[in-house]
Parts: C-alpha cells; sequence; structure tokens
C-alpha cells in the first residue's frame, strides 16, 4: 500500500530529528524547489488534485493561485499552518507534528516559497506542548543547518479554543483577538493575517509537498482517486482492535479501512462510521463499499473531514453519541451569531431531557426543526454542524430516539 | 459606491447604486428587512441573521447586511422560505431572553416585541429553563445593564469601539454564557455614553435616567434642535402630558437623537440629552413688576409701562440661546428702533465648555451664529461690569441669564446699579427676585423657530408643549414692546 507521510515511521524512530530526516532524502525537495519557477511550482501542485486534508477539501493549488501577485497588491504575504487540531476524534496531526516535523517544515518553506512569503507561522494548538516543543527543537535545527533561507517561521499557540481551528478566527486569534470567525469575502488568500494575503494550511496538506515536488503532482495524482489526489490519513477510534494512524491511498474502500483496524470490535455489530471526527454524520452499514474521497464521502450525505475515523457498534446509543456531540459543540460555539450560540445550547437541553427519560415525542420534531434553522443560516462550519449532527442522527438512528420518549400510557 | 444597476426586488424592477447593501437598498424602495445588528454607522457584523433573503442561484439563504446589489440580481424578502427563516432566527433569540416585558422599559419601542408581532407569532416551543446571567449592573452613571434580555446584537460594543473608541464595554465569555459586560476597572461614562441606550434594539441597556417613569407609549415625539451647543444636534423631544402624574411631574421625559448625516449623524452627547430635560423648574408664570411693590401686570399694561425706560443707558444682556426669528425681532426693537450700542451676548466667560472632535462645540448655546449674521456683536462682560459700576447704565435687560454665572458674588452688587432691570426668560435664575420687572417667556420646547449651527447650518425646531403661565415667546414680546414704543411716540407727537 503506498504510504507518504507516515512510510518511514514504522522503520525509523528517528525520523522527527534533522539527521536521519535528510539521510532519507529530506530536503532535496525543498533544494529542487528553490530552483524551480514559483509558477511551475503552483502548476505541478494543481496537478496533483491535492486538497486541504484539515477537513474542507478545497483544492490547494486553486486556493493558492487567488492570492494576488506581488505587482498587483504589493507588501508582506504570509503562510499559516493550522496545527489547531481540535476536533473530537482527529490526532493525525498531533502525531505527524511529533514524528515528522521537518516534513511538515519543508512543505512550509516550499509554500512560503512559492506564494512569496518571507514571514510564516505555525499555529499550533495549546494543548500541544510536546509537540511545541518538538517544532521549536526542528525549527532550531532547520536554522542551524540554514536551510530556512530567507523565510522566518514563528511559532504560536492556541489558547484553547476550538474555533480557532476554523481559518478566519485562527487569524483574528493570531491577531490577538477573541476567536470569532470571519464572513468572507474577503477571502484569507486576499485579505487574511492583519488584512495581507494570506495562505491558511493544514499540518497534513503541507507535508505532503515534498513529495509532490520530488515525484511530480501527476505521480501523486495517480495514487489517489479522481478528484482527490495522494493518500489520507485517518486517525481511527472507537469499536476497533488496533486504533490509531492509518495511511491510504484517496479512495479507499471503508471495508479495506475496517479491515486493516480490526473494527467493530468482535462479538459487536456495526451501527456506523463517523468518517472525519464528530462534525460528520456517521457512514452506514450500505456505505461500506464506497469509496473514501471528499466527493464520494459528499455523495454519502457526510463528509471526509480532517480522517478522525470512529467506528460505532451496536452496544453504542444515538441519542448519547448525539448528546455528547452537541455538549462539545454548545461548550466550543463562539457565541458570535444567534442560531448557533442559542440553537447549539437548546438542542443540548432538549437532548438531556431525553437522556433523563423526560423526553415527549414534540421533542424530537422540534429537534429535527431547530437543527435545520440553524444549517445554512450561521456564520461559520460550527453552527452548521450542530444542525447536521441532530439531523444526522435523528435521521440515521430513529428508533433509539423513539425509545427514549416517554410513553402515554 | 457604483454605477446605478437593475435588480430585482420581491418581483418588482428596481435600480440602486451596485455594490449598496441590500438592506439598505429595500430600505431605499419601502421594504424593511428585519435586523438587529446591522446599523448604517456601527456596521454589518451579521450575527443576528435575521436579515436573511433569498438571492437566486446562491446556494443558500443570504443576509442582506452583507450582501451588495448587482446588476440583474433577483432579491425576495418576502417568500414563505424567507418569513420562516427570519421567524427560527428571532426564535432562537428568544429562546433564553426573559419574558419581563412588563417590567421592561423597552417595552412599546423593542425589537423582539415588534419582529415577533410581525414575522413571529408562533406558539413557543421551548420547555427548558432560562439561561441566567446577571440583571442590574450599574454600567456608568447613566446606563443600566441587563445581561440577560441582551441578545448580544454587539452594537454596544462597536459604538464604544469604534465611534468613541474608549471601549468601556466589551463581549466576555464564549457560547451561550457570552455576555456583555463593563471592561474590569472601567465605568461606561464617555461624554456620549447615552448613545448606547438608543442603539441598543432590546432592554439590555437602559436609561437610569428614564427608568420607571414612564410607559413610551404615552409619549409625544416632536423633532427639534439640541440647545446644548452650538453643534445644534438634531433631537426628538418625548414629552408626557398623557400621563402628568408620572415621570415626577416634569414634562419632558426624554431627548433622543434624530438621525441627520449633515450635523449629528446619529448621535448626541450625554450633556445634551441629560442637560435640559428638566425645563419646568423655577418657571416665571407671571409678568410682574417687583418693585417697589410686586405687582400682576397684562402684557400690554407692561408694555406701557417699560416701553418709555428703554432708551439712553440701556443695555442688553442676551444669549445664544435665542432662534433666528427672536434675534431678528431683537434687532428690530434694539439695535433699529432703540439705537442701542451696548450688546453682551457672548458666551464667555459662563456658555463654554468642553470641545471634542465628535460633536461637542465649545459655545454651550445653540445660535451664536444667528445674532452673527445680522450683524450683531457682543462686547465683553468686563465691559459692562465696569459701565454698570460707574453708574453709565440706566436699564439693564437681561434676557435667559443668569448673572451670578458670570460675575459671581458681585453680580448682585452689579446688578443693583442699574435704575431699572428686567429679566425676560423661562426661568428663574439665581438674581430672579432682585430685578424689577420679570417678563416669562417660553422655554424651546414651547415654541418653534430656527436655530443657526456654528457651520451656518440652519435647524428647525417645533413646539412640543404649550407655553407654561403668561409665556410668550422672545421675538413676541420684543414686538409688543416695539409697538407700545411706537405708540408712546405717536403719543408725543400729537401732544
Amino acid at each position: 500500500m503506498t504510504k507518504i507521510l507516515t512510510k518511514h515511521f514504522d522503520s525509523e524512530p528517528k525520523f522527527h530529528e534533522l539527521e536521519t530526516y535528510r539521510k532519507l532524502g529530506g530536503y532535496e525537495s525543498l533544494k529542487k524547489a528553490l530552483g524551480m519557477e514559483r509558477a511551475a511550482l503552483l502548476a505541478e501542485v494543481k496537478k496533483s488534485n491535492l486538497r486541504g486534508l484539515g477537513g474542507a477539501g478545497f483544492p490547494t493549488g486553486l486556493k493558492w493561485e487567488t492570492v494576488p501577485s506581488e505587482d498587483k497588491v504589493p507588501g508582506p504575504r504570509f503562510v499559516v499552518v493550522n496545527a489547531d487540531e481540535s476536533e473530537p476524534g482527529c490526532y493525525k496531526d498531533r502525531i505527524l507534528l511529533t514524528r515528522a516535523p521537518h516534513q511538515l517544515i519543508e512543505g512550509l518553506l516550499i509554500a512560503s516559497y512559492v506564494i512569496g512569503a518571507k514571514d510564516s507561522f505555525i499555529f499550533i494548538r495549546g494543548e500541544y506542548q510536546n509537540q511545541y516543543d518538538i517544532l521549536e527543537k526542528a525549527l532550531a535545527e532547520a536554522d542551524q543547518a540554514g536551510l530556512l533561507g530567507a523565510v522566518k517561521i514563528h511559532l504560536m499557540r492556541g489558547a484553547g479554543a476550538y474555533i480557532s481551528g476554523l481559518d478566519t478566527a485562527l487569524l483574528e486569534t493570531m491577531e490577538g483577538k477573541k476567536a470569532w470567525p470571519r464572513q468572507p469575502p474577503p477571502f484569507p488568500t486576499v485579505a487574511g493575517l492583519m488584512a495581507k494575503p494570506t495562505v491558511v494550511n493544514n499540518v497534513e496538506t503541507l507535508s505532503m509537498l515534498p513529495f509532490i515536488v520530488r515525484e511530480g503532482g501527476e505521480a501523486f495524482a495517480k495514487i489517489g482517486g479522481p478528484k482527490s489526489g495522494g493518500t489520507v490519513v485517518f486517525s481511527i477510534s472507537g469499536s476497533v482492535e488496533r486504533p490509531g494512524l492509518y495511511e491510504f491511498p484517496m479512495g479507499v474502500k471503508l471495508r479495506d479501512v475496517l479491515l486493516a483496524c480490526g473494527g467493530p470490535l468482535p462479538g459487536r455489530k456495526l451501527k456506523g462510521v463517523i468518517p472525519g471526527g464528530t462534525s460528520m454524520p456517521p457512514l452506514m452499514e450500505k456505505d461500506l463499499d464506497i469509496q473514501l474521497d471528499f466527493d464520494s464521502v459528499r455523495a454519502a450525505g457526510t463528509f471526509l473531514g480532517a480522517g478522525g475515523m470512529i467506528v460505532l457498534d451496536d452496544t453504542m446509543d444515538a441519542v448519547e453519541i448525539a448528546h455528547n456531540i452537541e455538549r462539545f459543540l454548545t461548550h466550543e460555539s463562539c457565541g458570535q451569531c444567534t442560531p448557533c450560540r442559542e440553537g447549539s445550547n437548546w438542542s443540548e437541553r432538549i437532548l438531556h431531557r431525553l437522556l433523563d427519560g423526560k423526553g415527549e415525542a414534540a421533542d424530537i420534531d422540534n429537534l429535527s426543526r431547530v437543527g435545520e434553522n440553524i444549517t445554512g443560516k450561521v456564520i461559520c462550519a460550527l453552527g452548521d454542524t450542530v444542525g447536521m449532527v441532530l439531523k444526522g442522527y435523528i435521521g440515521r438512528y430513529p428508533e433509539d430516539f423513539k425509545k427514549r420518549v416517554k410513553s402515554n400510557g | 459606491m457604483g454605477k446605478i444597476v437593475k435588480y430585482k426586488l420581491n418581483g418588482v424592477e428596481r435600480e440602486a447604486p451596485e455594490g449598496q447593501l441590500v438592506i439598505e437598498a429595500a430600505k431605499d424602495a419601502g421594504v424593511e428587512i428585519p435586523h438587529y445588528c446591522y446599523h448604517p454607522a456601527l456596521g454589518n457584523p451579521g450575527n443576528c441573521r435575521m436579515c436573511i433573503v433569498d438571492v437566486a442561484g446562491a446556494p443558500k439563504p443570504q443576509v442582506s447586511c452583507r450582501t451588495g446589489v448587482r446588476e440583474g440580481m433577483d432579491v425576495k424578502s418576502d417568500t414563505d422560505a424567507v418569513k420562516r427563516a427570519q421567524a427560527s432566527a428571532l426564535e432562537l433569540h428568544l429562546v433564553n431572553h426573559p419574558l419581563d416585558c412588563p417590567v421592561c422599559d423597552q417595552s412599546g419601542e423593542c425589537g423582539l416585541q415588534d419582529y415577533y408581532m410581525k414575522i413571529g407569532q408562533y406558539q413557543s416551543e421551548v420547555r427548558e429553563d432560562k439561561e441566567h446571567k446577571d440583571k442590574r449592573i450599574v454600567a456608568g452613571p447613566h446606563v443600566m445593564l441587563d445581561q440577560e434580555r441582551c441578545i448580544l446584537c454587539t452594537r454596544c460594543t462597536r459604538f464604544v469601539d469604534n465611534v468613541t473608541k474608549t471601549h468601556e464595554l466589551g463581549i466576555f465569555g464564549m457560547g451561550h454564557t457570552e455576555r456583555i459586560d463593563v471592561t474590569p476597572g472601567m465605568t461606561l461614562d464617555n461624554a456620549y455614553s447615552g448613545n448606547v441606550v438608543d442603539i441598543c434594539p432590546v432592554g439590555a441597556l437602559t436609561d437610569r435616567d428614564f427608568r420607571y417613569k414612564v410607559r413610551v407609549w404615552y409619549l409625544d415625539k416632536t423633532d427639534s434642535i439640541c440647545p446644548g451647543c452650538s453643534r445644534g444636534c438634531n433631537i426628538s423631544v418625548h414629552a408626557n402630558t398623557a400621563r402628568p402624574w408620572h415621570n415626577d411631574g416634569k414634562r419632558v421625559a426624554r431627548l433622543k437623537p434624530r438621525m441627520n448625516m449633515d450635523v449629528n449623524g446619529y448621535w448626541m452627547c450625554d450633556d445634551g440629552r441629560y442637560g435640559f430635560t428638566n425645563l419646568d423648574a423655577d418657571r416665571l408664570g407671571k409678568v410682574l413688576r417687583l418693585s417697589p411693590v410686586k405687582t400682576e401686570l397684562s402684557w400690554v399694561d407692561m408694555a406701557s409701562e417699560i416701553a418709555p425706560l428703554l432708551g439712553e443707558g440701556l443695555a442688553v444682556v442676551a444669549s445664544g440661546m435665542l432662534s433666528n426669528e427672536d434675534w431678528a425681532a431683537y434687532k428690530s426693537l434694539f439695535a433699529d428702533k432703540l439705537n442701542v450700542t451696548q450688546h453682551y451676548f457672548s458666551s464667555e466667560p459662563d456658555q463654554v465648555g468642553v470641545e471634542d472632535e465628535l460633536l461637542r462645540r465649545k459655545d454651550k448655546v445653540p445660535n451664536l451664529k444667528g445674532a452673527e449674521a445680522l450683524g450683531l456683536k457682543s462686547g465683553s462682560f468686563d465691559e459692562l461690569a465696569k459701565n454698570l459700576a460707574s453708574g453709565k447704565i440706566r436699564t439693564l435687560y437681561v434676557i435667559e441669564r443668569d448673572l451670578t454665572k458670570i460675575w459671581g458674588d458681585k453680580a448682585a452688587g452689579l446688578l443693583a446699579k442699574a435704575g431699572v432691570s428686567i429679566l425676560q426668560g423661562p426661568n428663574k435664575y439665581a438674581l430672579g427676585d432682585s430685578f424689577t420687572y420679570r417678563l416669562p417667556a417660553t422655554a424651546y420646547v414651547e415654541e418653534e423657530g430656527h436655530f443657526t449651527n456654528f457651520e451656518g447650518k440652519i435647524g428647525a425646531y417645533k413646539k412640543a408643549l404649550s407655553p407654561i403661565g403668561d409665556a410668550r415667546p422672545d421675538w413676541d414680546i420684543f414686538a409688543l414692546l416695539g409697538k407700545a414704543l411706537a405708540a408712546g411716540r405717536k403719543r408725543e407727537v400729537a401732544a
């Protein structure tokens, strides 16, 4: 099975150190990139079908292309690494940062060269203290080896809000403000950090760049599916025998992923699979043969997200799961727009009442209605999620909900 | 703003400048789209999600406060789906909003009530308890904050961040426990703090001066001009005559700014707002001769008695409180008919104060420009004091001014030097009992007229209340005296 990011993870315990990374060909891609035209590099990235692996799945080349050129908008431009991984169920960036910090730094340097950024930033989740230390050390190594060139890489730490993982909220936080998402337009690539053109990319996305530069965009595209190139890293948990990090080519079948990790646990029946972190409604047994890439998963009514796969089995209850997720979203709602601020809390409390055995049949209809009134009518994706989760679980597991309604008799 | 383009609003073809916000274009077309957070002077954060409209071709509903008009655009604000979306946004605003309307001062002018009647009218599905937050926060000298009523539209924080740049209010916490609060270590005491009450669409920020005084639906609203300084902010006088036993007997309940982009925008200062509300204290009700014996006079008798006293040795003290109409009559009487050369209406020393970059002007009277425009010039009050002391002045005519504020303790002595003294104005002031005559004039809310502001812009104010007692407008009193003067001269000629 083709692996790109985690290829050396099993064989090279010291992959995080510069010496090992260079021994295995590290930073050669950077050297090659710096010898190429920026336009040619951009063309390779576009050809690669690399898509944003932080969850949105937006084509990376297309995003980069919308950065206005220096003659149109002079002045600084920035590349920001989104390492604020906070989605429940996702831990792939944590492992990538721990095991392959140089892979990210090399990718970031390549991106900075293409974008023309002299200052680049890694915004890392505040709780990732170990990974911060690892990155700090790796950056020092790279600097000492003269690899950073003209680019200054700044490490910044988050203060704990889930919403900071959303690009525009992340930029607000970096500017020292409350992490309230912005409402594009303008998009960050036009007016991002300090209103300057800014590319925000996820850790995993940027880590793919050394491979794309080395092997070419076409080779990368060929590994994956038709519109999603390369590989995808899943962090798998839940009802599985071997939880952990798994790298597959884009478009791998759900059935094969479950086989690899051993899910569901023996003696249990599959209830569903959350594909990309708790914000996404689960895939069902009927979806076992769909290909896991951005478009196919979307067609199945959910999202590939950030690869935080959680396997659900028949011992789990959908109302409890939905309540757990809504409680998280209520806690993390930034409070900026009314539907999300009020709606998340309201639906959590209705779910809580259902769990308490005080639910009525009307509550389920009301939950669906509240969810519908939130999704699509809010500022950012967190709000959309509040409604999507309600709809997702009530729609997929109506029996679990009906069981919670107290009988009239 | 770009060129004029054609677009459709609710099926009707309309024109608007390209890029104009749909919510504004609709307003121009007479279509009100519900909203809380949007305010033309405070921006469009798009957080209330009330102004949702349908734009043909867009994948989901759009907020009209963040959508610009484009050529050929097809906007619908009246479809069932849009109305449902707006009603559901309202429903979410009300999930945790307390139903304390009966004791809320905003009742009757509340955005939640208004839109509930207009687009809501659903049966509440909320079976959960309301969130509790702090209900009684003294935000500053003029403003109370009730966090439970707040819908977090952030208009007030944007006001203190962007207009006054003083940052006394902020947003604290996150999610459903989020609240507006006073910044630690600060108090909402900037010179424009009352405006946050006006812009608050709900009852979260209320006026300490107005709280629990009178229900807003009893108020009569009259267009007026603030007389507090030479800016001439356009205001609305909210008077309570329907329930005279409310509001501690005061007829003017509150002043509110009235939008005029050429003068004051949407705002007014606290000095103006809270400095002029009690106009009814110490009013001059009757026309009086106070010495040698206190005697009530009719206006006509007063005029024929006073007219002969006006002449040689007359000095007139006035102020920029006079309207353009008053100044014209003033000039006709004193400058043209009586050839008075001693006019004293300068704002120095007692009618000057703080000036700032937003609205407040140094001259704390509304209409010095009106006198200037007629060529009237003021002497200094030092000079007047000298002339009084040396006995050069036989008659002192004081219009709407407190002499103790000009001369302090010396005022009484100086006033006594004048053989005859006349006080004309709405209020008695400190030395009101030491004059020979007292002529009641109307307060600005009891007359109509015009003020010319420091930039030469003329503003009209209308009559909000009936005069108290026998009070007449200043110009009317001047005209009466002018007539008596002419009649007296005729008698002289005839004799």
